[in-house]
């Protein structure tokens, strides 16, 4: 009974707590130069609702694209709905396969923003941590992380991709193996960015640890350990912000690639990448909408995530207010 | 600074045969090229004995051991795919991705430099809006994507550019160039455009982050206030300070545009090693593939090791620490 | 700078001849290049049809698949083992050296050696006995009826030329260069000027070939240069970059066809795509621990194969540019049966009420194994039957794959490791014996190599043996079609169709070509305007 009791006073207060920081939010700058910003609450917007598209898709979309069964390949190659010889049920137009365009947009958005973030998160953490480490310790340590991020590089995605696909595979059993499909692929993506993120980092530490503050810090005797996370860490985080943004693309796009290597999610139930990559094949052929509209959708992701970045990235540092 | 040179050299070494051991660990995954070197009629006796022939019998771990002998004799092996040494393939193609790399990354920094400046300098001007989100659309289509639109537009309907291949080479021998001549020049335009593309938007968008933070630190306020003119202050104060990192991204995205080359070479079909590294995987071409990896982890190591020097020539601060000791 | 040199001289050499003649460039393009010159080495399409532009053949196959002499005047059966070759005579090599019979015996040898990929073409043959300088006997193991189907794929190379430099083994991709993979020295009507991998490949007309008088072409110049990328292809042919370009994707036809200078020309192929299925493992690879194998069952088959819509395949997926099939081999293929040629009848109610009876009436659960860069639209047609699978219950998992990781996976190489799988075959003696043996029996040496499901049929064995040495083409076409009959009433496969042959031409400046059925092109009858 007493520790029940005790348990639930802990939560109150989190609550309280939680609640008091989103009132300091509420009146924190970085919410004052949101709202100050037209343009970056115009993308805070579209990325939410990219966003909800994904997650409801299977309550939202007008067709249930991954339900390969409803797929009829006698509505292939439809155009959209204002275009002559067009079905109004399919208001994108359809694929090779019959797929509605809309609709495998949104359950591509799915995937493709899963994969995405999930790699640029791990890459970035990753990138950032040795990086860090790599500049603030140097010696040994330093030339280590370096040279080993000199053999990553040397390995295109496509064939960090296969490696650990492979070895994946030939570890786990069959059911398990195609359950764990979709974290190979972000591992592989992953594997192929953090040297990115670990590279600039350093290069940006090696400048900021010979400031003074940092040597003040050091000099009264606060821990490496802090002084990287307090003093160096905040300093590097507008490149960090700017690879990271900027790689969220290129994961999409590397994703499309690994898929067609057969790495990766399966073509029947498409990402954003895959959908790109089988379309182009009709840019010359006048099907035109199977390549346009999922590159827009994934036009419009990249514009708006950059540009929350951007802002993000300016809101953090207290040197620019 | 000269032991400091030897000693990346030496991990160099190290590096190129961690390269070599993962790719022979790699191979295995990449499918069996037997297949592809055989016709549909082959016999199964003949398939394994090309198979023992080539040492693909052997378990991975000789077969690397034998490579590492080999290339220490200065035997790169023959390519499965089209029967040519492989030192001579790569020669005849590394030329044609230099020059490529090369004209792509002088572009890159030609225009993402000033532009990055620019954004940076002018913060809320409509132009630097404009590059900066124009810049992302060029970044968010699939280079091949770009490749064939830029080849459908300028290739097929404008009739400017010519659509694949590297023309109008000069060989000099030692070394085939596309510099000496128009037609060489023509056929470098779009290859070097999609492949710029994406390292254009990052220096600029990198370039414009750090004036950002430069601009308003202490040193330039106090630059200003002695006086000098905006103009001295940006370029001759602000912007080598944003050096550092933007040469780290340089090197860094010399190698990266290494790797891109592969899809946008195969996109123009032109002649350079991304073509044929890509047809090596596809053919699971062994000796080509594992000679490609470790002269890329060479060229890799001597880039970073440009890089560093280059630190420490725009930032003497940077005191470059030759063996181990840590913090101070 | 001696390249340079030589460079400069080859120029001047073509500038010559411009003058002589109007000069005709020639340049045409496909996806790969070819996988070295020497004749004996490589077995694969493209690069088969460019050693028969530089070297001689006994026979040749014409355009219509019907043979030709060539360095061979003509042949008779001498006994059920005999055949007797005369050759022509004052036929010159490119580097000037006469032919005679010495060189056949010798290119028979080096061809039958057993790195030679191209062996199999005289697997049969005993012995080539030399009867006089422009005379030769060739001896076969027992009687081949199909001999002379192999001799368009028999090369001749000069005895003298192969000795001098050293380069009688053919060596592949071991060690020490080729001389003969990147020199050559044939009779052909064309001779290599240079070679420059994955860049270009030039030819020149051989100014001393033997039917100088009678070939069609008018060219003076052959440019050859690989493309990999399908749209990258497509848009140098529409800009004139390049005459010709193969293949066209199926989708861009009608783009070629509505541009006023160029034009698509279609045939059909001889390749049967198929899709084949698991009959031999006990336990399917996607059912462990029910120790069941559904496609044991005929009625399973036959479900999967009337489930298929084939002519929504044709239809969207194909554009019209396939042949449906019933039968493992293509019309045009010795042993085809016409009559033979027709599909139980696309019926998915059918199909459901079949694997009912089998035992599943919920379906179960299969992977589908199928490359994604081999055939035309490969990954299109097996995502398109998923689908069609599912809504008879069935539950498909895709596995589809570079060719390189699918052929290793359905092959020998990893113990046929596939329940359900897609495969081509172009029968490479233009016979039905070679898909009898490599696709529909198993169990002995040279049989059954991609016959990835295993397919087992004791009759049809007894009958591929006796096809084997059948001399008499009635009783042995009887033979084949009662073979051919057994597997298609056992669903051994399911025969998709015939892909369609699209090439782009440019009309603007070629007068004609002409296009066979194996998907390459002759330069002899390429005509420029």
């Amino acid at each position: 009974m007493k520790a029940e009791e005790e348990v639930l006073e802990v939560d109150s207060g989190t609550l309280a707590r939680t609640w008091d920081r989103i009132g300091r939010f509420l009146d924190s700058d970085i919410y004052y130069s949101f709202r100050q910003s037209p343009v970056t609450i115009f993308a805070f917007l579209v990325t939410l609702t990219l966003f909800l598209a994904a997650a409801l898709a299977p309550w939202v979309a007008p067709h249930q694209t991954l339900d390969v069964k409803t797929l009829d390949l006698m509505n292939a190659f439809l155009p959209p709905a204002w275009e002559p010889d067009s079905d109004p049920q399919f208001l994108l137009g359809t694929d090779d396969q019959g797929r509605d365009i809309f609709s495998a947009i949104m359950f591509g958005l799915q995937i493709s923003l899963g994969v995405g973030f999930a790699s640029v998160v791990v890459s970035a953490v990753f990138g950032t941590l040795l990086g860090l480490l790599s500049g603030y310790v140097g010696g040994r340590l330093d030339s280590f992380i370096m040279r080993v991020a000199d053999i990553q590089l040397t390995f295109p995605a496509i064939l960090i991709a296969l490696l650990i696909d492979g070895i994946v595979g030939s570890l786990l059993p069959k059911a398990a193996y195609n359950e764990l499909k979709l974290y190979v692929l972000v591992l592989a993506i992953a594997a192929s960015q953090w040297v990115n993120f670990a590279r600039t980092v350093r290069g940006s530490t090696l400048v900021e640890k010979n400031k003074e503050y940092v040597q003040a810090a050091r000099v009264i005797g606060v821990h490496p350990f802090w002084i990287m996370l307090r003093h160096v860490l905040p300093n590097v985080t507008g490149p960090v912000l700017v690879i990271a943004t900027l790689s969220l693309a290129l994961a999409i796009l590397t994703e499309a690639t690994l898929s067609f290597l057969g790495v990766g999610v399966p073509v029947t139930s498409p990402s954003l990448g895959t959908l790109i990559r089988i379309g182009q094949q009709y840019l010359f052929s006048g099907e035109w909408w199977m390549t346009i509209f999922p590159s827009l959708a994934l036009v419009i992701l990249v514009l708006a995530v950059n540009l929350l970045g951007d802002w993000l990235r300016d809101a953090l540092n207290p040197k620019l207010r | 600074m000269f032991a400091f040179i030897v000693q990346r050299l030496l991990q160099a070494i190290v590096v190129m045969l961690s390269v070599a051991f993962v790719s022979f660990a790699l191979f295995q995954f990449v499918g069996d090229p037997i297949n592809n070197m055989v016709g549909q009629d082959a016999t199964e006796e003949q398939r394994q004995m090309l198979r023992e022939r080539l040492g693909l019998d052997q378990p991975w771990p000789l077969q690397f051991v034998s490579f590492v002998g080999n290339i220490a004799r200065g035997e790169f092996g023959m390519s499965y795919r089209v029967g040519i040494p492989v030192g001579q393939l790569i020669a005849d193609r590394l030329p044609a991705t230099i020059e490529l790399v090369l004209v792509s990354a002088l572009l890159a920094l030609a225009i993402g430099v000033p532009m990055g400046v620019y954004t940076g300098l002018n913060r809320n001007s409509w132009l630097s809006r404009l590059f900066l989100t124009v810049s992302l659309i060029g970044i968010s289509l699939p280079t091949f994507v770009i490749g064939i639109l830029l080849i459908l537009i300028f290739g097929v309907w404008l009739q400017w550019l010519p659509t694949f291949g590297r023309a109008g080479v000069v060989d000099l021998g030692w070394w085939t160039t596309s510099f000496l001549t128009v037609d060489g020049w023509r056929s470098l335009i779009m290859p070097s455009i999609t492949l710029a593309l994406f390292q254009l938007t990052l220096i600029m968008r990198l370039v414009r982050a750090e004036m950002l933070e430069v601009l308003r630190t202490d040193y330039i306020k106090f630059a200003r206030a002695r006086g000098l003119k905006s103009r001295a202050v940006h370029f001759g104060h602000a912007l080598k300070n944003t050096l550092v990192p933007v040469i780290t991204i340089t090197g860094l995205q010399i190698g990266s545009l290494l790797a891109f080359s592969i899809i946008t070479e195969t996109v123009f079909q032109w002649p350079g090693m991304g073509l044929l590294i890509l047809q090596a995987i596809q053919f699971v071409d062994i000796p080509v593939m594992s000679s490609y990896l470790v002269l890329i982890a060479f060229l890799f190591v001597v880039i970073n090791l440009v890089v560093d020097l280059l630190y420490f020539l725009v930032d003497p601060r940077l005191r470059i620490e030759t063996s181990g000791g840590g913090a101070h | 700078m001696r390249k340079l040199a030589k460079k400069l001289m080859l120029m001047a050499v073509a500038t010559a001849l411009a003058g002589a003649a109007q000069a005709k460039t020639f340049r045409y393009a496909t996806t790969g290049d070819v996988l070295g010159l020497d004749p004996h080495a490589n077995n694969e399409g493209p690069t088969n049809t460019m050693k028969g532009n530089i070297y001689g053949k006994l026979v040749h196959r014409k355009a219509d698949l019907s043979l030709e002499p060539d360095l061979a005047t003509k042949w008779e059966k001498l006994d059920s083992t005999t055949w007797r070759f005369s050759l022509r005579q004052g036929v010159k090599f490119h580097n000037g050296n006469p032919f005679n019979a010495d060189d056949v015996i010798f290119s028979w040898k080096r061809q039958t050696q057993e790195s030679s990929d191209m062996s199999f073409a005289l697997a049969t043959v005993k012995e080539i006995r030399k009867v006089d300088d422009y005379t030769v006997d060739i001896i076969t193991k027992g009687p081949d009826p199909i001999l002379l189907l192999n001799m368009p794929i028999f090369y001749i190379v000069d005895k003298e030329w192969i000795e001098a430099n050293n380069a009688f083994e053919v060596v592949r991709a071991s060690g020490s260069t080729n001389f003969a993979n990147v020199n050559t020295n044939g009779t052909g009507p064309f001779k290599l000027v240079e070679w420059v991998q994955d860049t270009r490949l030039v030819l020149e007309p051989n100014q001393d070939y033997w039917g100088k008088d009678q070939v069609q072409h008018n060219l003076t110049r052959v440019v050859f240069t690989p493309i990999a990328n399908d749209a990258t292809r497509v848009a140098a042919l529409l800009s004139g970059e390049i005459d010709l370009m193969y293949p066209v994707p199926l989708q861009d036809v009608k783009r070629l066809e509505n541009d006023a200078n160029t034009l698509a020309l279609q045939g059909p192929e001889l390749r049967t795509i198929f899709l084949g299925f698991d009959q031999w493992r006990d336990e399917s690879l996607d059912m462990p621990g029910t120790g069941k194998n559904p496609f044991k069952d005929k009625r399973v088959r036959q479900a999967f194969f009337q489930a298929i819509n084939i002519n929504a395949i044709k239809r969207v997926v194909m554009r019209n540019a396939a042949a449906p099939t019933g039968l493992m081999i293509a019309p045009g293929i010795n042993g085809f049966q016409d009559d033979m040629n027709d599909r139980a009848p696309y019926d998915p109610d059918a199909a459901k009420k079949l694997l009912a009876e089998a035992g599943y009436p919920n379906g179960f659960p299969v992977t589908f194994d199928c490359p994604n860069d081999r055939y035309v639209n490969d990954e299109e047609i097996c995502t398109a039957v998923i689908p069609m699978l599912e809504r008879v219950g069935i539950k498909v998992t895709a596995n589809f794959q570079t060719k390189s990781k699918h052929f290793n996976k359905i092959g020998r190489a990893e113990k046929n490791n596939t329940s359900f799988f897609m495969l081509g075959w172009t029968p490479g003696s233009y016979d039905a014996l070679n898909p009898l043996m490599q696709l529909m029996t198993t169990g002995k040496p040279g049989h059954g190599d991609w016959n990835c499901g295993q397919y087992h049929n004791p009759r049809v064995d007894a009958l591929t043996e006796q096809i084997k040495t059948e001399m008499d083409d009635s009783k042995r076409n009887a033979m084949i079609r009662e073979a051919f009959q057994i597997h298609k009433d056992d669903f051994g496969h399911i025969p998709l169709h015939q892909q369609a042959l699209a090439w782009g031409v440019r009309s603007a400046t070629v007068k004609s070509v002409i296009q066979r059925p194996f998907n390459d092109v002759d330069l002899r009858y390429v005509v420029m305007k």
